[in-house]
């Protein structure tokens, strides 16, 4: 069974004791900002910020609302970053995806690829970071950080067929009591998110992609097409590096049976 | 807090005002959103569009100190929708038992009193004007004729306490009930809407769904925090929401209460153990100049705290706890255990227990933050001691506080961190080689590097541990005072001085062994505070077993029962079983509460008659087989009706009269809340008085009549000065953020916090924003009469433009985090600390500050 979080929209504060939480449990130094006019901060996700809290406000007749949403690494089950990997360092260990950094080199692919732009890869390191769902935590029987910080209950960590359960009810509930335009995101895209959203209206209103496309292969070779044309010789260590993640699938499928 | 965080979640209704709770209170969130997937409705009503009002299911704006307006129409709301029922439509939609028997609603006032709409000045019988200028209070009260007609047996209006009325002609024109009416139906939606901004249909939305809270067995909680307090009427803001809960019947049920949501984790224990200068340890009275002996001391608490029996109701005896017993008073008892922890063997029968070494305050002087800084400014105060503060920061005025330290000979700061206030000496604008205090920052130990209790808003007295030695030479406060003392009593024993006694002779023995060999021990201070027996040394288990011949110490009586007979401290308990009826959410054996463990006070008023709860899906306690069930019952005695006449306890143990008090005869202003304006008003006009505004610095009934006025005045310099609307448009406001607490020092030092709110900001709407031309984003300067700080400039929906009277206002918010020193600093050199912009005035009880209304302009730099 896949384990998987909720975020409720209608229950988030917007305190941002997650980005924190992250900051402190993955031993993130904070980032140098300044204020522009918003009370969001750092201004998007980073190398060293896997999670941050995104304000929305809206107007109109006189009324206001103000949402937040958690951005993070949303581990889709079909995920352009895995797929566009030249090295095979990004895999699946259930349903979270993740980066080995022994075995990235930095190319940035993945980043390009991320329809959620979760992913990046910055000085000093290099290589590309991202929220791995503290799998440390995960799998010595804690939540992730984020969700054992938050103090409304706004995410909810578990089985991702529980969580869809609640998901749905939850959403129904709301549609009733005040906000008709309750939805749940991320049951089916790329395949199905492990983060899952409550969002009271259209994603594309909240910095989600309507429609998620998985990056495949193909786009991937057209990077390679077009580094080629710009010289041969730097394109060899890609098609190697495609090789590897080649023979790296196939052992890992003989492995699996 | 009456009821505790986890007591949220059984609310139907839920009003945050004067409160940003999400925000400021974070933890108090899980339980608000408990409650609303129980059904429950959240209403914010704010100036602001906050992060609490995001979660609303009703969202009110209101100008900013306009509180009493706004709740005293939702009280008109009630009592007029009271009378339009008919009585036994009435007895559904609202608890008229509670109303009728559990509060003073049926009481009969002196004759002689008359309100703001009897005498058409804004003012109640009994007004005098002070002529003594600022520093001071614009006026006083002689509150004689707010008193009950009978003061010793108020009699009762029949036709109240039987629910027979139908208009209000039918009531006596002195009961309670109808003066309130009297009072409150000026305060009409119209009326509502003309002075806070809030449009009418939202107030009468608001109205509705919180009435909805009256019905028997429904329950409505009150958040509220500084933006109710800090004002210069706070004090009537929130007897404004004891009137409407008692009104809704909401005290003492789960669920309900006027629940005070205390900023830092300690404030109410700072609260109990009276870092105040009015009261001492557990609320008993501060000691007055006159007082020469215990005996008088006394005499004034038997004054203020006697045994008053109401006539007619159904319970016919008053506990009026602090005078229980007659013959040997608790308070005697309380006051002689206090001086007995304090003076050991040296307090003696034959000395009143060293009641001669107590400090006293006179009739006139004020102790309190505004006005001990006054008397630095005049050098009246030549030393301080600043501990876990940072008034360069905090304080109002804050550029005239700062002004203020230079006057000081010395000045010792205790902190984690070198503070506004320790670094004021060599601020930007300061000559340092003018400046002549001499200043000592002692290194404080933070709270994971030392043991002790801290008691949070629910008055859990909570125990924390030591994870990690302190760094460097930092000790903890108890260690550093201790050492002090010490050393104090070795000099005045050695050297002499003015009332040397009262330090040499006070019993002061906390070290014990191991860490604490010699440092004071956290432990042994809490055993004293709990008390114990004088000469064998065994903890009392409860404030009944405190004795009044000095056989018995305790250093603050409410705490008497934190330690078992075995002399565990209760505090220390993690039992996170849920034994409550029902399983309410009590939890009492998780740390302890005082009183003795009581988890909901006034809880004798969430059962009726017969013992039974109100509420029985949420039942605080209930009466079976003659025993209380469930939380410990506000005094044990049976319920009314089983009990014996003349032993029928009414359920307010703590009030002199046994009930509620609908009408509040003790306050300084009037015995119910009157709107008036604050210092600084956008209007020439007080809306709801009728009272002009003709005297620069106040006007007795367009302002609040008894209110403190500061004067911080050196070297012919006046520091706090009065803006005007023609000059300053705006109605300003300050406020703190989820990310940074309180004065900076903890947050501005940590990179992760200043990450997410790097620099002040100022907020304001789009309107105000277009025609200034500020954009988000851009440096700002927000002026007030006293001072101006530079800010980032957020320009938002949120903030809105408030229609009040025939005029447009609009509000401009800055927080008040932002200093000198540390990670973040201002954008300004004087560290855009938003107390540069708050006046030196005070609430007209407590003297807090008027720190959430004042007036400024905005523009861009």
């Amino acid at each position: 069974m896949a384990k998987a979080a909720l975020v409720d929209f209608s229950k988030c504060t917007g305190c941002r004791g997650c980005q924190v939480a992250c900051k402190s449990w993955n031993d993130h130094l904070a980032e140098e900002t300044q204020n522009e006019g918003t009370y969001e901060n750092p201004p998007e996700l980073s190398a060293s910020t896997w999670t941050r809290i995104e304000f929305y406000e809206f107007g109109n007749n006189g009324e206001v609302q103000w949402y937040f949403r958690k951005a993070q690494c949303m581990h889709c089950t079909n995920a352009s970053c895995e797929a566009v990997c030249p090295s095979g360092a990004i895999s699946h260990q259930g349903g979270v995806v993740i980066i080995d950094q022994d075995i990235c080199i930095g190319c940035g692919y993945c980043v390009m690829a991320c329809p959620f732009d979760a992913v990046h890869n910055e000085p000093p390191r290099g290589t590309a970071r991202k929220c791995w769902f503290c799998m440390d935590r995960v799998s010595n029987g804690y939540e992730p950080a984020c969700v054992s910080t938050c103090p409304t209950g706004a995410i909810k960590f578990g089985e991702r067929a529980e969580l869809l359960t609640i998901a749905h009810a939850r959403v129904n509930s709301l549609k009733s009591n005040g906000h008709p335009n309750a939805r749940l995101y991320g049951e089916n895209e790329m395949g199905g998110l492990q983060w899952l959203y409550i969002i009271d209206g259209r994603p594309s209103e909240f910095g989600l992609p309507e429609s998620p496309q998985l990056a495949t292969h193909a786009l991937a070779s057209q990077w390679v097409g077009g580094i080629i044309t710009a010289g041969v010789l730097a394109a060899i260590p890609f098609w190697l590096l495609f090789r590897r993640r080649r023979e790296l699938e196939e052992s890992s499928r003989v492995g699996g049976e | 807090m009456t009821n505790h965080w986890i007591d949220i979640r059984n609310s139907d209704r839920i009003m945050i005002i004067g409160s940003n709770a999400a925000e400021n209170h974070p933890i108090s969130f899980k339980w608000v959103t408990v409650a609303k997937e129980r059904g429950a409705k959240l209403i914010s009503v704010d100036p602001r569009f906050t992060r609490t009002s995001s979660k609303a299911d009703i969202y009110a704006p209101m100008r900013s100190g306009t509180d009493i307006t706004f709740i005293g129409g939702m009280i008109r709301y009630i009592l007029d929708d009271m009378q339009k029922l008919s009585p036994m439509e009435r007895t559904q939609k609202y608890n008229m038992t509670y109303l009728t028997q559990y509060t003073n609603a049926a009481l009969i006032v002196n004759s002689s009193y008359q309100g703001p709409a009897d005498t058409g000045t804004g003012l109640f019988s009994g007004y005098t004007a002070s002529t003594n200028g600022a520093p001071g209070r614009l006026g006083e009260y002689d509150k004689s004729t707010w008193q009950y007609a009978d003061t010793s047996t108020p009699a009762s209006d029949a036709a109240v306490v039987n629910n027979t009325w139908t208009k209000w002609d039918d009531l006596d024109p002195k009961c309670v009930l109808r003066l309130l009416w009297e009072h409150f139906s000026r305060y009409t939606p119209e009326k509502v809407e003309e002075i806070t901004g809030c449009p009418q249909a939202d107030f009468l939305t608001v109205c509705q769904t919180y009435a909805e809270s009256g019905a028997p067995g429904k329950a409505g909680t009150i958040m509220y925090a500084m933006g109710t307090t800090q004002h210069t009427y706070g004090t009537q803001n929130i007897r404004g929401y004891a009137i409407l809960q008692l009104l809704l019947g909401n005290i003492g049920v789960a669920g309900g209460g006027i629940n005070a949501l205390r900023g830092t984790s300690n404030v109410q224990g700072s609260t109990d153990m009276l870092l105040l200068y009015h009261l001492l340890p557990g609320y008993l009275y501060m000691v007055n100049h006159n007082e020469k002996t215990l005996a008088d001391y006394l005499a004034t608490a038997k004054a203020g705290r006697g045994i008053v029996t109401p006539q007619g109701l159904a319970g016919d005896k008053s506990a009026a706890w602090w005078w229980y017993n007659d013959a040997d008073p608790n308070s005697k008892k309380y006051i002689v255990s206090l001086l007995k922890a304090w003076y050991g063997d040296n307090a003696t029968a034959a000395n009143e227990f060293c009641f001669s070494y107590l400090p006293k305050k006179t009739s006139t002087d004020d102790y309190s933050h505004i006005a001990i800084f006054e008397a630095v400014a005049k050098g009246i105060i030549k030393g301080m001691m600043v501990w876990g503060q940072n008034p360069a920061v905090g304080g109002p005025d804050a550029m005239g506080e700062r002004k203020a330290l230079e006057k000081l000979d010395w000045l010792v700061v205790s902190d984690l961190f070198e503070t506004e206030t320790a670094a004021f000496w060599y601020r930007h604008g300061a000559n340092p080689s003018s400046i002549n205090t001499e200043v000592f920052l002692l290194p404080a130990a933070c709270s994971y590097e030392k043991q002790g209790s801290i008691s949070n808003s629910g008055r859990w007295a909570q125990w924390r541990w030591k994870a990690i030695d302190p760094i460097g030479q930092a000790k903890p406060d108890l260690a550093i005072i201790d050492e002090l003392t010490l050393k104090l009593k070795d000099l005045y024993a050695s050297e002499g001085g003015p009332h040397a006694e009262a330090i040499t002779k006070l019993f002061w023995d906390y070290h014990t062994s191991g860490e604490y060999a010699d440092e004071a021990d956290p432990n042994a201070v809490a055993k004293e505070i709990n008390g114990y027996d004088w000469s064998t040394g065994v903890a009392l288990t409860s404030f009944g077993d405190l004795k009044s011949d000095g056989s018995t110490c305790s250093g603050n009586w409410l705490y008497c029962g934190m330690f078992d007979a075995d002399g565990n401290n209760k505090a220390k308990q993690h039992d996170p079983v849920d034994s409550s009826l029902n399983q309410i959410g009590l939890y009492s054996g998780w740390t302890w509460c005082w009183p003795i463990n009581r988890r909901i006070i006034y809880n004798r008023a969430s059962v009726d008659l017969d013992g039974k709860p109100w509420d029985s899906e949420h039942p605080v306690i209930s009466r079976e087989g003659g025993k209380w069930l469930g939380d410990i019952a506000d005094g044990g005695w049976p319920a009314i009706n089983e009990a014996a006449p003349g032993s029928k306890f009414l359920p307010f143990i703590m009030h002199k009269e046994g009930v509620g008090h609908l009408w509040g005869p003790g306050r300084a202003e009037g015995p119910l809340p009157e709107a008036y304006e604050p210092w600084e008003s956008p209007l020439s006009m007080n809306l709801m008085t009728g009272v002009a505004n003709t005297q620069a610095n106040g006007t007795p009934g367009f302002n609040d009549p008894c209110c403190y006025i500061g004067k911080l005045e050196m070297d012919g310099d006046i520091w706090n000065e009065q803006g005007t609307p023609d000059v300053y448009p705006c109605v300003g406001t300050t406020y703190r953020l989820t990310e940074h607490w309180q004065a900076g020092q903890m947050t501005r030092n940590l990179p992760w916090l200043v990450e997410l709110q790097p620099q002040p900001i100022a907020e304001l709407g789009e309107e105000l924003a277009a025609e200034k031309g500020i954009k988000g984003g851009d440096i700002v300067r927000v002026t007030t009469a006293r001072g101006y700080v530079d800010a980032v400039a957020i320009v938002t929906k949120r903030f809105k433009r408030l229609k009040i009277g025939s005029k447009w206002v609009d509000h401009v918010g800055v927080p008040w985090h932002w200093g000198y020193t540390g990670l973040s600093t201002g954008i300004s050199p004087n560290g855009s600390s938003g107390n540069i912009l708050t006046p030196h005035v005070g609430d007209a009880n407590t003297t807090i500050p008027e720190y959430k209304t004042f007036l400024c302009k905005i523009e861009k730099v």
